[in-house]
C-alpha cells in the first residue's frame, strides 16, 4: 500500500492547536525547510515567544496574518516515505462553513480536534457534522493539549463518551481517537511517553497505514465525457476518443456499454492511458476510450456499463450548502453542474433547514442564506444520470451557478 | 490480484489531465504560459498526454523580458517544433518602447514586475480567456490558497478574499467578457514530485538545471549569472563555479547552486536533501513578505 496519496482536512481555529498540530507534522516530517524555519524563528523571537511558534509555519494572506484568523483553503504538502499527504487546511468557525465543505469535498480523512481542556464544543460538532454530510470516509479525532490536563486517561475516556453521545446520529463508517499534545509532539510522530495508558498508533502512523483503496466506488462504472478526441491525421483518421477520468468503477476492453442520456449500447474496443493502451482502467484515472461502433457521444454524456446504470432523474432532492452572500431565491433559474453536464435547475422548494450545531431540522425557516445547509427540491430542463451521494461522490454531487453573476452559488449532494 | 489504486505520481498525473481537459472544453481560447522552467515544461508534457493521440490543442506563451538564458529560448524553440504548436510571444520590451511601463532603476531593478502588464496585454490582444500555468501551491503562502481555476476580474486582478469555492471535481470557469481565468493543473505537485516525474518519464529540460561550469557573482546568498545585463559592485568579483538553478526565471534574478548533480538521478536525490525553499534564490520573492502575494493580485503569474 505504498506511495498513495491520501487528502485530509483540518478543520479549526488557532485556539484549539490546528495550526500547531499542522506545523508539528510539517516539521517533524522535515518538510519545512531551512529558510521557512529562520523566518518563523523570527518572527516568534519578535513576538517573544521562547520556543518556536509552529503555527506560524501555516500563516497565510495578509489579511489572515494581521488578523490571526484563516479566511480561506489552504493547502499544504507532505512526505513520508508511506504516503505523500495533502492538507486541505480550513477555518472552523461558523462564517466559513462554505471552506469547510470544499476542503471536505475531497478528503479522505477528516481530523477533527478537541481541546482537551474544554471537551467537545460547538465547533467540534459543526465539523463532525461537515464531515458526516460529505461522506468523508475516516474521521480522527484528536484530543489535544493533553499535557495541560496532566496526560491523564480519565480526562480522554470522558471526551471519548461526550464525542459518541453525539456521533451516533453521524454517518460516519470509521472513526479513531487519539490523545495528542501538539506543541510537546506527544503522539503525533512518535509514540508518547507520558501516556503509556495509551495503547493505539501515533497520528502520523495512523495516516500513513489507514486502508484507503476502498475509498473511491470500484463498482459502478461511471464515464462522465469531458470532450471528444478527433485527431484527424496520418494514422489516426477514423480515431475518435471519449476522452474524461472515470468517476467510478473498473472499466476493461470487450465491456458492453451504453452511453446515457441517449441509451446507445456498444462494446468497449480500446482504453488509452496515460502511458499508453491498457486493458483495463479503474477511478480515477484519465483516459480515452474508443468504441467498436460509431454512435453519438460528446461532452456531458456518460458511458456507463450496460447492465449497470445510473438513475436519469429530473427532479431531485438535494442537500445544499449555500456559498454565495445572495441567499436562495426559489423559483428561479439556476445553472446545475453535474459531472461534466451543465443544465439549467430550478429550486422548487427549500424542505427544511439544518441547524449545524444541534443537528435538528427546521421546516418553519425556508430560507437559505451563505453558510446555512438544508434540504430542497430541484427540477431540471433534461434528466441527469445520477447516483445518490451515498453510494457515489462523483456522480451524486452537483454545483449550481448563478448566471447573472457566473458565480458557484452552491453545492448539492443527491440524496 | 490486480491493484486497484493509484500511485500518487499516476494520481497527480490523472488530475492533472482532467484539468486540462477542462480548461480546452470550458474556453475558447486558451494558452499555456510558457517560461521554458521546468513547471511550464511539465504542463505542455501534460497537454501532450490529455489530447493524445490529437495535438495539444492550444498555443504555448511565453512573456519575453528581454533578460533571458540564451538556452532557455533554444529550448523553447525546440519544443515549439517538436510538438508542433503556436507561439504567442509578449515582448516586455516592446511594452518600455511603447512607453507602457518603466524600467525599474537601481542596483537590483529587475523586470520581473513589469512582465505583469506585458502578460495583460498579450492576454487582452489575443482574446485569450484562459491562461495555463504551472504555478504550484507549495511554492509561496500566497499560492497555496490559489484555485485550480482562478478567475481574474476585466483588469486582470486577483481578488484572493472573494475566490469561487471548488468542491469535488466540478470547475467553473464562466465568465463575462473582457475577463479571464488562470488555470493551474500542478497545483498538488510539490518541487520533488515534479522532479520525481521528470525522471520517471525522462522528459527532457534546460541544461541550466543540470550542474554546468558558468560564469557568476556572488551576491544576496546566491550565484548570479554574469551577463551582459549584469552590473558589478564594488567588491564583486566574477568567478567561474559549477552551478545548477532551482527554477529559472530572468537571467537578473535567478540565483545558481553550488552542484555536482549532472544526472537527473543525482539531481532528484540533492532535492530531496535540500534545506532550502527552491524560490530561496529568487530575488523577486524577497523583496518582501508579501511579496508575492502583491504581485498576484495585480495579475502575476
Amino acid at each position: 500500500m505504498n506511495n498513495q496519496l491520501l487528502r485530509f482536512t483540518t478543520a479549526g481555529s488557532v485556539d484549539d492547536g490546528k495550526s500547531t498540530l499542522i506545523g508539528r507534522l510539517l516539521y517533524d516530517s522535515k518538510s519545512i525547510f531551512e529558510d521557512q524555519l529562520l523566518a518563523v524563528e523570527n518572527t516568534s523571537k519578535k513576538k517573544g515567544h521562547e520556543q518556536v511558534d509552529l503555527a506560524l509555519f501555516t500563516d497565510g494572506l495578509k489579511d489572515e496574518r494581521e488578523q490571526g484568523i484563516t479566511i480561506d483553503v489552504a493547502y499544504r504538502y507532505f512526505t513520508t516515505p508511506k504516503r505523500k499527504f495533502i492538507i486541505a487546511d480550513t477555518p472552523g468557525h461558523i462564517q466559513y462553513t462554505r471552506n469547510m465543505v470544499t476542503g471536505a469535498s475531497t478528503a479522505n480523512v477528516a481530523l477533527i480536534l478537541i481541546d482537551a481542556r474544554h471537551g467537545v464544543i460547538e465547533q467540534t460538532k459543526r465539523h463532525a457534522f461537515i464531515a458526516s454530510l460529505l461522506q468523508i470516509p475516516h474521521l480522527i479525532v484528536c484530543i489535544n493539549k493533553m499535557d495541560l490536563v496532566d496526560f491523564k486517561e480519565d480526562a480522554y475516556d470522558a471526551i471519548i463518551k461526550e464525542f459518541e453521545e453525539f456521533s451516533s446520529k453521524l454517518f460516519v463508517k470509521d472513526i479513531r481517537f487519539v490523545p495528542i499534545s501538539a506543541l510537546l509532539g506527544d503522539n503525533v510522530v512518535a509514540r508518547s511517553e507520558n501516556m503509556k495508558w495509551y495503547n493505539g498508533s501515533p497520528l502520523l502512523h495512523t495516516l500513513e497505514t489507514m486502508h484507503i483503496s476502498s475509498d473511491h466506488n470500484m463498482v459502478d462504472v461511471r464515464f462522465p465525457v469531458q470532450t471528444v478526441l478527433r485527431p484527424q491525421r496520418d494514422g489516426f483518421i477514423d480515431y475518435r476518443g471519449y476522452a474524461g477520468r472515470l468517476a467510478s468503477g473498473i472499466i476493461r476492453v470487450g465491456d458492453a456499454v451504453t452511453a446515457m442520456p441517449s441509451g446507445f449500447s456498444s462494446v468497449v474496443k480500446s482504453i488509452n492511458g496515460p502511458s499508453g493502451e491498457l486493458k483495463e482502467a479503474h477511478a480515477p484515472m484519465s483516459i480515452a476510450l474508443t468504441l467498436e461502433d460509431d454512435i453519438d457521444v460528446g461532452r456531458g454524456d456518460m458511458i456507463v456499463r450496460t447492465n449497470n446504470k445510473p438513475e436519469a432523474a429530473q427532479d431531485l432532492e438535494v442537500l445544499i450548502c449555500w456559498l454565495n452572500e445572495d441567499g436562495i431565491r426559489p423559483r428561479t433559474k439556476y445553472l446545475i453542474r453535474h459531472t461534466t453536464n451543465d443544465q439549467t435547475a430550478m429550486i422548487k422548494e427549500v424542505i427544511y433547514k439544518i441547524d449545524i450545531n444541534t443537528l435538528s431540522r427546521n421546516f418553519e425557516d425556508k430560507s437559505l442564506t451563505m453558510n446555512e445547509i438544508g434540504k430542497v427540491r430541484i427540477r431540471t430542463t433534461k434528466p441527469l444520470m445520477v447516483d445518490s451521494y451515498r453510494e457515489n461522490r462523483s456522480t451524486g454531487s452537483i454545483i449550481l451557478v448563478d448566471e447573472s453573476t457566473n458565480e458557484t452559488v452552491a453545492a448539492g449532494m443527491i440524496v | 490480484m490486480a491493484k486497484y489504486y493509484l500511485d500518487y505520481l499516476d494520481e497527480l498525473e490523472s488530475e492533472a489531465i482532467y484539468i486540462l481537459r477542462e480548461v480546452w472544453a470550458q474556453f475558447q481560447n486558451p494558452v499555456i504560459l510558457f517560461s521554458g522552467g521546468k513547471d511550464s515544461i511539465l504542463v505542455a508534457h501534460l497537454a501532450k498526454k490529455a489530447f493524445y493521440p490529437s495535438k495539444i490543442p492550444f498555443a504555448l506563451m511565453h512573456v519575453d523580458t528581454g533578460h533571458n538564458f540564451p538556452e532557455t529560448i533554444q529550448f523553447r524553440d525546440d519544443l515549439i517544433e517538436e510538438f508542433g504548436v503556436r507561439l504567442i510571444v509578449g515582448s516586455v520590451q516592446e511594452s518600455i518602447d511603447e512607453g507602457r511601463v518603466k524600467e525599474e532603476k537601481g542596483k537590483n531593478a529587475t523586470r520581473n514586475a513589469l512582465q505583469i502588464t506585458t502578460l495583460l496585454d498579450a492576454i487582452e490582444t489575443n482574446k485569450i480567456d484562459c491562461a495555463i500555468g504551472g504555478g504550484r501551491r507549495d511554492e509561496e503562502k500566497a499560492r497555496a490558497k490559489e484555485r485550480f481555476f482562478s478567475h481574474r476580474d476585466e483588469f486582470g486582478q486577483w481578488n484572493p478574499k472573494n475566490q469561487r469555492p471548488e468542491l469535488w471535481n466540478l470547475f467553473n470557469g464562466k465568465h463575462f467578457e473582457g475577463e479571464h481565468f488562470r488555470a493551474f493543473p500542478i497545483s498538488n505537485w510539490t518541487e520533488m514530485d515534479v522532479w520525481n516525474y521528470i525522471k520517471r518519464e525522462k522528459i527532457a529540460i534546460p541544461s541550466l538545471y543540470i550542474a554546468h561550469e558558468r560564469e557568476v557573482v556572488w551576491r544576496s546568498n546566491s550565484w548570479i549569472p554574469n551577463s551582459e545585463f549584469l552590473k558589478l559592485e564594488e567588491n564583486e568579483v566574477v568567478e567561474t563555479k559549477k552551478i545548477r538553478f532551482r527554477t529559472l526565471g530572468d537571467i537578473t534574478i535567478t540565483g545558481g547552486i553550488e552542484s555536482d548533480a549532472d544526472t537527473l538521478e543525482k539531481i532528484v536525490e540533492e532535492v530531496s536533501a535540500m534545506r532550502q525553499t527552491e524560490r530561496g534564490n529568487r530575488s523577486d520573492d524577497k523583496r518582501s513578505e508579501t511579496a508575492m502575494e502583491d504581485r498576484k493580485k495585480q495579475g502575476y503569474f
